[in-house]
Parts: C-alpha cells; structure tokens; sequence
C-alpha cells in the first residue's frame, strides 16, 4: 500500500515538472534548492567552476562477487551484474551518460532494471534520466495497473522520499530536475530490501547525515557495500546543512558501515583487518573497513574538539581561528572548491551548536 | 622482467631480528610524545599529541597488522622466498612473511605495472622490485595508513615506500625509506637488521579481537587539543629539551645537538614516570 501511494505522489509531482535540470548539472551542488529555499550559507557546498568532462573517462574496476566500480563520471558508481540484469547505485554527472552506458555494457549486455539513488546531488543522480532511459523494468500486474504501461520503458529508479521530494516540486511549482531523473520508487522505513541477481540487497537509510535522503546499499553475497556520500576518501565529509545534512548522522553512518563489514580473517582468526566486505565511498578510491575506521576517527575526533569548544562558548570564527582540523588538513582540507575546510568547520559547527 | 637473482645476493631463506638499534622503541614501544629524528609537520605532530593509546583497544584496531613500510620493525622473524617462472626459470616474486601478525607482502619482479590510484590499499601495498647492483630494491605504493612511529605520529595512504634489502654474508639489513607528502617534510629513512637463521621455526601468531572496555559504540578515544597530560614526562624523564622532543627534519642531523645545548629542559621527576 505504501508503494502504491508513493507512485501516486510521484505523478503527482511529475505533471508539475518543469526542465530546469540541465543549468543545475553544469553548476553542480549548489544548484540543488533546499526544502526552504533559503540563501546559501557558507557552510553549504559552493558551485565550484564546472569539471570540463569533455575529456574524462569512466574506468572500470572489478571489486568482488557481482560487483564492479565506475569512476570517473562523477561521483562513483556501483554497477551489479547477473542473470536477472544489470543495477546501478548512482549514475554519475548527466555529461557523462554515454560513457557510463559504455562502460556499463563493457561489463554487460543484460538490461538495466535498477538504479538506487544514494542522496540526491546531481554528481550521483545527473544521469538518471539517460541512463534509465536506456534501461526496462519487468511491469505487469499492480505495478502496470498504479502507474500505467510506460511503467516497464525505463529502469526503475529507487531512493529515500526526501530524495524525490527535492528532485521534484508541488503541484504548480518549478521542479529543479527534468522527471524523467526522477525516482520512481522511494521508501521512508529505515530500510528496504530486495533480491536481485541472486543476492539480498539492503538499502539502508541513514538519517540527516551527508543529506536527509542518504541510503547506502549492501550486496550481502558479493559482500560489498556502496555508501554514497557518507563516506569519501578525498576530502572532509560534505554535509549539506540546507538539505538536511548532519555531522551527527555522518558518524553514525560511517558507525553503520563499520557495524555491517567483516573484515578478512586468517584460519578464522582476526589478523588482517582489512579485505573481507569491500567499500566503494562516494568519490575516490576502492576501500574496505579499515579505511572507513580511519575516516570514523577522523570525523569523530573532530566533532568532539568542536563539541568541547562550543561547551567552552567559543563563537564560530573564534573556532575556526583555532583550526581543530589542522592535523588533518594536508590530506583532507581544502581552500578552494566546492567544499573548504573553512565549510566543514562551520557544518560541524552549526550541527552542534544550540539552535537559536 | 625482472633480471634473475645472483645467489650471493638473493635474500630468500629465515632470517631472526636484531633489536640491538632501536629496543625501547620497538619492543616496550616508543615513549609518548617522542618525536625526536623525525622530519614530521605540524600536522603529524597534533595528531601525535592527540593520539591516546586507549584507540588500540578498539575492535576494529586490536589485530590491525603493521604496513609493509613498518613491519621489519616488529618482533618479528623474517621468511623470505622466490616464486619462479618454471619454464623460464625467472623469478617472478618474492614473497616476505613476518610472524608479527602474520603479515605477508609480495614483491612482483615481472616489471608489470602499479594498479590505478582508485584501486584498494592494503597495510603490505603494492610492491615492485628491481636490482639495484646487489641490493634488492622495492617500491610500495597502494599502502593503507599506518605509523611513523608507534606513539600516534601517523604515515599517511598517500605515502610511497622504497625498501633497499642488503645481504651481507649472515646479515640482512633493510633500509625502509618513507616520502609522505602528508605527514613528512623530508624522506624518513631507517634501517633494520636480521641475521640468518636457518633453524628458525616460524610460529602462528592468532589474534582474536574482544571486548576489552566498555565504552559507547563509536566512541574514538583521543585527547582534546592542548589537553595531552603526558607530554612533559619524556622530557623530564631523559633529561631532553621538550622543543627538541617535538621533532622536525633537523633533529634527524648530528648538528642538532649544538642547538639543543642552548635549550631548556623540565626538571627531572625524582622517580622517572612512565605510562606505558
């Protein structure tokens, strides 16, 4: 039932869209609006001079069991491949489309049945409409009955609600994103399952974190686990404050990736700590457990420093005077781009902070 | 391909460490807030004076391995072997198995190129080797985050390692040089000895992760900047100049010690304290 009145929500918004999406993918996050509509604060991701994408690649590299990783178009992508066809967990900048699909049927000639959305920034969701386009879904039955029999003409795309509700717009209003990149199936439990390709697949939503509509997803056979957002290797946690985004959240998903893998072990006992569930972060390298505890700590040192000097009553800038992130800046800050170590500080800061 | 190893020079066989350089630091484990010799920044320093030794009883770091850039330094035996091409005679690898954690590392010596910067990083990395006269030459690349030095001060995954294994008759030193853009202002470079022991008997070493304290899931154990109680006694103990325990790359050099003569030292505690 619940599925049922998410589709019609869907439509619903889909007869009040209006294209604007193209204009929003050239200048990246910060074109996404916010539920409030409110100006961009500094600790939002700012719109960085746009990537030139007319020379990237998109690489692929096999992980493990059904899984494989693309980089390159974006944010990174999962790729599933088996019997039942092909899955996706994001799909990359809209540029990049093409070059996705061939990568994609460099691993495989099967259709495309899903994409799952980890969050809704177009460096994950900007190839939706192309991509799933390019896809089919098996309709028939209720599903044909609730949403019509276009329903099986493209891949299904899967996210959280929140996700929708910020591609799309009310009845009468602008959306920010063209409806065909829209998700087609969202959910607001703290979890949905599904079986595809032989393997039980977890989406699970980790609330007000890099967004409020994150999902990371679990391949429970290939063992893999694709986190979006939540976890990246080459820079300090974004956290979207304007949608929804928490340092809170953040570390309890970085917490919830850590619960979930299993490291290798020898002869059943602990040595290695590291292989066993593989972890493809949002942007940057193929990584497991380990790397994700290194993050945890990171991110986890850092809030309690800026916690400790809230309790001391220290402003914002007198904060960020004190650098509480200098020891981590060479390998994580920034100055420049679509998100500072000055914008980090600040989330953190207004995460924490008594609200006013 | 890599050219075929001399028998005078390859290193293959079981090899037992020598602590006789570096004891205190590699065996009881180095003194908190002894940063001395080492060409660190001011970040590596901070992380150093945050690091509380309680972060090793997490789970997830109880049996975390040494990376190949740090392992030699373990109490650890030493066995080396080749893996050889059997039509063509060439030496394709060599592999190293440490006791300590059981880690092992290969060293491909077929020329085949590192893997892309997206690809896995491992605590042993990924590793080539090519000869270099005599001496056994190994570049890591790929390798997790790891240690300079066992009291917090960090080596971060950006970090490449170029490993020169040397025999000398019985002895095996091994000179790890570590280029951090991270972490390090210059290239740290240390050395480590084994002599052959052809007796040796390579033990298991099992680590089981358990429970030890009780604390709130995902807490990280860490002292607030500023707050690292400890710090003043590796100086007060051994008598050293607190600025010079905050290493840097000129206290790696003899000339250093002319200026730690115009620096002031902590008075000595009547009982040396140690938090170990």
């Amino acid at each position: 039932m619940k599925r049922a009145r998410q589709q019609v929500s869907y439509f619903a918004r889909r007869r009040a869209a209006v294209w604007i999406f193209a204009a929003a993918a050239v200048v990246g996050l910060a074109a996404m609006p916010g539920r409030s509509g409110a100006q961009q604060a500094s600790s939002q991701p700012s719109a960085a001079a746009a990537p030139d994408y007319s020379k990237a690649e998109v690489h692929v590299l096999p992980v493990q069991g059904n899984i494989y990783m693309l980089v390159g178009a974006g944010g990174n992508i999962t790729v599933q491949v088996g019997n039942d066809g092909v899955l996706l967990v994001d799909t990359g900048v809209a540029q990049m489309s093409d070059k996705v699909l061939a990568a994609i049927r460099s691993i495989s000639d099967k259709p495309i049945r899903f994409i799952i959305n980890t969050h809704v920034h177009p460096d994950h969701t900007g190839g939706n409409e192309a991509i799933a386009k390019a896809g089919s879904t098996i309709a028939g039955g209720n599903v044909v009955g609730d949403i019509g029999a276009s329903a099986g003409n493209q891949a299904a795309v899967i996210a959280f609600q929140a996700v929708l509700d910020r591609m799309s717009a009310p009845t009468g209003q602008q959306a920010p994103t063209p409806e065909g990149a829209w998700p087609t199936e969202t959910y607001t439990t703290p979890e949905r399952k599904m079986f595809f390709d032989g393997e039980g697949i977890q989406i699970i939503h980790i609330p007000a974190a890099h967004t409020d509509g994150d999902s990371m997803v679990f391949f429970r056979r290939s063992d893999v686990i694709s986190t979006g957002d939540i976890f990246v290797t080459n820079r300090y946690p974004i956290i979207d404050l304007q949608r929804g985004g928490n340092v809170q959240g953040v570390i309890a998903g970085l917490n919830r990736i850590i619960e979930i893998a299993i490291p290798a072990a020898i002869g059943g006992n602990d040595v290695l700590q590291e292989g066993g569930t593989m972890v493809i972060p949002g942007h940057g390298r193929l990584c497991d457990v380990a790397d994700v505890v290194f993050y945890q700590e990171m991110v986890t040192i850092i809030r309690d420093r800026i916690q400790d000097m809230i309790k001391r009553g220290m402003t914002l800038e007198q904060v960020k005077a004190a650098k509480p992130t200098r020891d981590y800046d060479p390998r994580y800050g920034a100055t420049s781009g679509i998100w500072t170590t000055d914008m980090f500080v600040e989330a953190v800061y207004k995460s924490l902070a008594p609200k006013q | 391909m890599g050219r075929p190893a001399w028998a005078q020079i390859d290193p293959s066989g079981d090899w037992a460490p020598r602590f006789d350089e570096d004891w205190e630091e590699r065996i009881p484990g180095p003194e908190i807030g002894d940063y001395l010799g080492l060409p660190i920044n001011e970040a590596a320093r901070l992380r150093g004076d945050s690091w509380d030794a309680a972060l090793v009883e997490l789970p997830e770091n109880q049996c975390r391995e040494h990376a190949s850039d740090y392992g030699w330094r373990g109490p650890s035996n030493l066995h080396i072997w080749q893996e050889v091409d059997r039509a063509t005679q060439k030496v394709i690898a060599y592999h190293t198995h440490l006791s300590a954690y059981g880690a092992e590392q290969t060293i491909w010596m077929d020329g085949r190129p590192h893997p892309p910067e997206y690809a896995a990083h491992t605590w042993e990395g990924f590793s080539t080797g090519e000869w270099d006269g005599d001496a056994l030459v190994i570049t890591t690349t790929h390798l997790k985050e790891n240690w300079i030095r066992r009291n917090g001060i960090p080596r971060s995954d950006l970090a490449t390692a170029r490993v020169h294994v040397m025999k000398h008759g019985n002895y095996l030193t091994v000179a790890v040089i570590v280029y951090d853009p991270v972490h390090l202002t210059e290239p740290f470079i240390r050395t480590t000895d084994f002599v052959y022991t052809p007796q040796l008997q390579m033990a298991p070493w099992p680590c089981e992760v358990v429970d030890e304290v009780d604390r709130p899931a995902g807490q990280v154990p860490s002292h607030l900047m500023g707050a690292n109680p400890f710090l003043d006694e590796f100086p007060a103990n051994y008598g050293i100049p607190p600025e010079a325990t905050r290493g840097g790359a000129e206290t790696m050099y003899p000339e250093y010690r002319l200026k730690m003569k115009d620096m002031k030292v902590l008075p000595r505690p009547p009982k040396k304290v140690l938090n170990r």
